[in-house]
This record gives structure tokens, sequence and C-alpha cells, in this order.
């Protein structure tokens, strides 16, 4: 798959906010995740074009750092919080029940593209634990019983 | 407008104060991720919407600040002047907060915060336990400013310990009261502050950086997300006086990609001080320039680790290299480079305004200071919290903490995260303070004081973390991308119920290689949780290899879900919800589980308002 012109230069307007250096690699590489929710293949292969480093390099860095994703993702994210906190007071449950409910596993998307499954090592909201996040939207206090009615509510 | 002269700085606050009536009345609320997570946004609109409908603009003052640390009770409200402390607000509060508390001086009771133990209400927010005990030389102001605005931090008196740094100390002598106050890295080294600057100011090269490590990745901690959503400012101060003291001309930021709020704040921090001439050309006319960027880490926890860090604002993979080569004099471009958390940062300017002496008196003979952690897990009072180096454990989990959830047992505190270890009961009385809990086989780490109760079971949580560290681990040494995967394995067939004997034996000597050969210090702390539930909590490991026993009821495959007879109602809430269809029963008779078909998903046991679901593991 490749972007279209319009696409190209959605990728060059990003580009002229930052030094075209490789240290600029990192936070490009963020806003394209922000703008398509992944990072799609002809998107790294222009920037290591303009930026001048190698394929094998911005590869790298995608693949290495867990902000970055190589595939499609869902329209909504769902973040479980599998921090100390959250695992402690019953994480891997409810994402067991999420997995269960939505029929897809960790990193997975529903074949709708309606929701993606990721577990993350916290969120930083200990208080709430077990937390889910989805969207931009927490749910507290989670457990596999209210997860039905937490999916319903997206 | 820029301050050029203390003297232009001391007029600006002046004339803050003199603005500020200080007995109008004053809405501070929690805006930190935890109360916002809970909803305090919209308590903020409901006070605003009130605030504007009975046209009371000009008599009370809406203010949102940064985190209040009591996230269990969030959202958190204060009300000035007189400080009543108000907890749980909801939007359909507010109302009546506006018409008693703030026109009237009443205090609404319902909001106040109960005591458990002693159903006493306090009124005030030094009156709740979980604050009394605490001493919060840096956090003090998280409540109390707008961390969007620097005029809030002018006013308390912010950018003054820049401008006497600047103006009256020579770098010399900064970096000696640094020195001399004791303060030790927070982000869990504990490496001398001052000694580094020493190192980094000595070192050859007419570049030179600064660095503000923000990329907190343990999970179970949050107190540098709170510092930098709340007081962005303190940071930055910190970082000015220690480049000026360096001599170097630009700073770097480098925040944990999960932290969007504290991006927001520290980028309006970092414009605003640039705005008032705090960063920039010639600060104080000093002929100093400084300038600091933000950086977005990746979510890679490797990146706590110093050089590796550097490499990922190089805008490379986040590989650590060997620690031989110092990053004092050889870190970002291969320039002498200082970098610190951003905890240690924030408390520079206290040191400066308040001198070495009063910094050195807080805290222990090694440890000075405070240190500011995120107390979490089965405790009551989860949250934030300053206390002074030293303080016991005990006083920590139970004072503060309100103790265990539930009346449980106290099982182990777990500190300094994936890297840490875990402390058993008998050594409760340890106090707080870097080199005490090193010997305990844990570490102060970065921040986060977990509590573990009666139903966590050790071995699974060895194994949490080291799926943790495998999975992070960035595959550069040896010692650390296949030892940590080996012990994982390991522990992991210990926790199905296949261990063997001799399991354990080989897991303390792996554990041991890992600890002693790996690059850096992800590794070598890598095997501190296995080593340290090894030595205190051997029973358990025991029990799974040799009884096959979880007797914490965690590890699947070696516990039975089952119902009491008694307490069963028969009200088919559990059969309804099982997955595997493997509960049976009539209406109103006690429901029975078919071992055999059930998977162990905890459903029933979390849909049953009744508690007659149980756990068994092993025979009896």
């Amino acid at each position: 798959m490749s972007g279209d012109l319009s696409e190209y230069s959605k990728i060059d307007n990003i580009m002229k906010n930052h030094s075209l250096e490789e240290s600029a690699l990192i936070s490009i590489l963020h806003e394209i995740e922000n703008l398509y929710n992944y990072l799609p293949d002809w998107a790294l292969r222009h920037i290591s074009e303009k930026l001048n480093i190698s394929m094998i390099q911005v590869y790298g860095v995608a693949s290495f750092y867990d902000a970055f994703h190589l595939k499609p993702r869902g329209k909504h994210l769902i973040r479980v919080c599998k921090g100390t906190a959250c695992y402690l007071r019953g994480a891997t449950q409810v994402f067991e029940a999420l997995e269960r409910e939505l029929g897809i596993k960790e990193g997975e998307t529903t074949r709708d593209q309606k929701f993606s499954l990721q577990s993350v090592h916290c969120l930083g909201a200990c208080a709430l634990a077990p937390v889910v996040l989805i969207g931009e939207r927490y749910f507290d206090k989670t457990s596999p019983t209210k997860i039905r009615s937490v999916l319903k509510k997206v | 407008m820029k301050i050029r002269t203390p003297q232009e700085l001391d007029a600006l606050r002046n004339s803050l104060l003199k603005q500020r009536d200080p007995n109008k009345p004053i809405v501070r609320i929690c805006l930190g991720t935890g109360c916002r997570a809970r909803g305090s946004i919209d308590v903020l609109k409901a006070f605003n919407d009130e605030i504007e409908k009975h046209n009371l603009k000009i008599q009370i003052e809406c203010m949102q600040t940064g985190c209040h640390g009591f996230c269990e009770r969030g959202p958190v409200v204060v009300i000035g002047p007189k400080e009543f402390f108000y907890q749980k607000v909801m939007p359909q509060d507010v109302a009546e907060i506006v018409s008693k508390t703030l026109l009237n001086g009443e205090v609404v009771h319902r909001l106040l915060y109960v005591d458990p133990v002693t159903g006493q209400r306090a009124v005030y927010e030094h009156e709740v336990p979980f604050y009394k005990k605490q001493t919060k030389p840096v956090l003090a102001n998280n409540g109390r400013i707008d961390p969007t605005n620097i005029l809030d931090y002018i006013a308390i008196g912010g950018y003054q310990a820049l401008a006497k740094a600047i103006t009256t100390m020579s770098c010399e002598e900064i970096i000696d009261t640094i020195e001399k106050s004791g303060l030790r890295g927070l982000g869990g080294g504990g490496f001398p502050t001052g000694r580094k600057w020493r190192l980094c100011r000595k070192a050859l090269g007419d570049v030179k950086f600064v660095i503000g490590n923000g990329d907190e990745g343990d999970p179970g901690a949050f107190s540098d997300r709170s510092l930098m959503e709340a007081n962005p400012h303190s940071i930055l101060e910190g970082m000015i006086i220690g480049a000026y003291a360096i001599d170097a001309n630009q700073g770097y930021l480098y925040l944990r990609a999960e932290y969007p709020l504290a991006l927001k704040q520290l980028q309006t921090a970092i414009d605003q001080a640039r705005e008032y001439g705090f960063l920039g050309k010639n600060i104080f006319n000093s002929g100093f320039d400084f300038g600091i960027k933000i950086n977005r880490g990746g979510g890679a926890f490797v990146c706590g680790e110093s050089s590796a860090l550097i490499a990922s604002i190089e805008g490379k993979m986040g590989e650590p290299r060997a620690k031989y080569i110092h990053t004092v004099e050889r870190g970002l471009w291969n320039k002498p480079t200082n970098l610190n958390n951003v905890k240690t940062w924030a408390n520079v300017p206290l040191i400066i305004n308040n001198g070495a002496d009063w910094y050195a008196k807080i805290g222990t003979a090694k440890s000075k200071g405070t240190g500011i952690f995120s107390l979490v897990g089965k405790v009551n009072n989860t949250g934030l919290i300053e206390i002074p180096m030293g303080t016991p454990l005990k006083q920590i989990i139970y004072s503060i903490g309100g103790g265990i959830i539930g009346s449980k047992r106290f099982k182990a505190v777990q500190t300094g995260g994936p890297s840490g270890g875990c402390i058993p009961e008998e050594l409760l009385h340890l106090p707080v303070d870097f080199e005490k809990l090193t010997e305990a086989g844990s570490m102060l780490g970065s921040g986060g004081i977990i509590v573990m109760d009666e139903n966590t079971c050790m071995v699974d949580v060895a194994r949490y973390f080291l799926d943790f560290l495998q999975n992070e681990s960035c595959g550069k040494c040896v010692p650390c991308r296949e030892g940590i995967k080996r012990m994982l394995e390991i522990i992991t067939d210990i926790t199905l119920g296949k261990g063997k004997e001799e399991d354990l034996e080989l897991l303390q000597e792996l554990a041991e290689t890992v600890k002693d050969f790996s690059l850096c210090g992800l590794g070598q702390t890598a095997p501190n949780t296995v080593l340290s539930t090894l030595r205190y909590f051997r029973d358990e490991y025991d029990a799974h290899v040799r009884d096959k026993k979880c007797t914490a009821g965690i590890c699947k495959n070696l516990i039975e879900y089952f119902i009491l007879d008694g307490k069963c109602t028969g009200c088919g809430a559990c059969l309804n919800l099982c997955p595997q269809k493997a509960i049976q029963g009539e209406p109103k008779k006690t429901h029975i589980i078919d071992s055999a078909k059930c998977t162990r998903c905890g459903i029933c046991r979390s849909a049953c308002t009744f508690e007659a679901i149980m756990i068994k593991s092993g025979v009896d």
C-alpha cells in the first residue's frame, strides 16, 4: 500500500516543523503515529529518504519503541493497565475478559476495525486500579463482570 | 515582559501579592491524572458555570491545580482562605459548596474526610492522617498554584533561587552548596548530585548539555509525572541553575510517551519562562544563554538508563553502552552531559533558597532531604506522598497509607520497581534510605512503594517482573537478553506446577550471573525480585515446587474454585456469567462448580455478592 500525493504532503507538513536531522526521527514518528494511529510503510520510506537515514535505522527505531505500531489499529484503542498496582488488583482477569468478549488477543484488532486491545505498564492512575483506558476515557476499578457494560459505553 | 534583575523580579512579585487578596474565597480543584480520571474536569466546569450563573466572578476565584496527592479520595477540592478539604466531590455538590462554603464560610460536612479508624471528620487538609505524617518541601506547592500560570509560581517565590544563584553566587559556590546539601540522584541511582555537576563542569569541551529525565517507566510509579504536571517551573528553575553552574547552554527534557499532560504543562512552562527571560539570551543580564527542548520517549523502560536515554534523544534505538564511558565526559553527541531526574532538579531551587544546611538537616546520615513516592497496591490510601528520608516503611504503610485494604494480612512491600525487591514483614522497621534498602536486597528506586497482602503470590510477582523485564530488555548483551528469558521460563514452570527441586538452585545461580555480567542497570538489577523473594519467601517457592500449592490462590494451575455451602443463596449470578458453563445448580439451592470445565477466569468470584466462591489449593 502506498499513500497518494496528498498523504505525502501531510508527512511533509509534519517534517516542516522539525530539523531534517536524525535526532528529529522519534518526534516525527510520534506525529505520524498520531495522524494514522500507526506508522504506514510508505511513510517510513518517505522519511528515510527525506532525513537521509537508512530504512534499516528508521525501521529499527519504529520497532524498538512500544509507542509505535506497524499495523493499522482499530477506531477505539483499549489499553488495559498491567502496572504493578493494577496487576495486584486483578488486571489479568480483566484483560482476559476483554479478550474473550472481543475475540482478539493482545495487540490485535477486531475484524470490524472497531477495537484494538493492548496492555500497558502503568497509566499512573493506581488509585483507580484496575484501570482501563478506552480512547481518552478512564474506567476505574474494573472487574471481569463490568467489561460488557464498559464496552457498551464506548 | 523580560525580567532582567532581581529587583524587577521582586517588584513583579510584590505587585502580584498586592493584587491578590489573601481573604478572597478561592476554589482549588485537583486536575492531576488521578482526579481527572475520576471526573474533576466536570467539577471544574460545574464551578465555572455556577460562578457565572450567579455573577460571582469578582467575589470568587477558581483555580485548577496539579496533584494534591490523595488520589484515593479524588476528585479533591480545597476551599480557601480557610483551606477546607473536600473529597470525592461531584458536579452535583458544587452548588452547595458555592452557596454555603464560598459565600457564607460554612462547612459542607458530608464532603469531609472521615477517619475510618476514629470516625473523626477532618475539616482541613493537615487534619487528614494521610497528610499529617508527611513533610512536603517539594510537593508543597502542587495544590497551591496553577501549573499553566507562571505568575502563580512567581507569587510564591518562584525564580528567586535562580536570581540569587546567577547574580550573587559563582558557579563553584553553587556546586559547593549542592554538594554540601547531600542531594543525591532521586531517579534511583543515588549518585551525589553536586559531585556529578562538578565532574561535568570540569570535563573538557566547549559545548555541554543538561538533561532532565522524566521518562518514568516503572510500573506503579507516578511521582515524576505528578511533579511535572503540577509544578513544571520548579524543574525548569533547577535545570537553569544547574546549567549555569556547569556552563551548559542547551537542556533537554526527556518525557515518557504516555504522559501527554506533563508534556503540555512543561511546554507551556518553557514558553512562559522564555517570555519572562528566565530562558533565552542573557539571563539576568549575566551573559548566560540557555534553552530547553522537550523530547518524547517511545515507551522503553531501558531508556531510564542514562546512555540509552541519550541515544534516544539522538534519534536512535535506546540501547545503553558500557559504563566506563562516563556521560559527564562523553554524553549527548559525545559532549559532556549532566543528567538528573526531574525530582532531583526540583530540589535545587529549594536548596539555593534555604541553604545547604537546611536540606542536610532533613533525612538520615547518608540520605538527605525528602523522598517522593507513589504509595500503591493493597493499601487503603493510594496516593502521592513526600516524606523525610529515613521514615520507616511501617509508618508509611500504616500511618500514611492507612494499612491494608479489607484488614487482610500484610505480606510484602516492593520498592524500586522492576529493579527493586520485595521486603517482608520482619523488615518493616527499615527506614527508607538508599543504603538500607539496598542492603535488604531492594533499592530506593524511582518512586513506587507497592504494598502486597496475603492474596499476593510472591512467585507470581517475581514472574510478573521478569515478564516485564524480558519485554523491556533491549537485547544488546547476552546475560540480560538470554538470562532473563531463561529465568522467566523456569519461574513460569514453577507457577504452572511443573517446577522441580533443582530449579530453585539453577534460578539462584542464573540470577546471580545476570546481576554480575549484564551491561547496564536494567540487567544488573533485573534479578532483584527473584533473589529477594527466594531469600524471604522461600517457603512459597517450596510449596509451589514440592506440594504444587499456591497458598495465595493466584497460580491458575494450582488452584480450584468452589462454592461454600452455607453462603451460596442460589441467586444464579455466577451461573449466568460463567463463560465455560462450568457452574450448575437450581435456583435458591447451593450451586456447584465443575472443576474440569472451569478455566479459573474469576468471573464468578467477582460476580458473587455473598462471598460464597472460594479458592483452594492442594488437598486440604
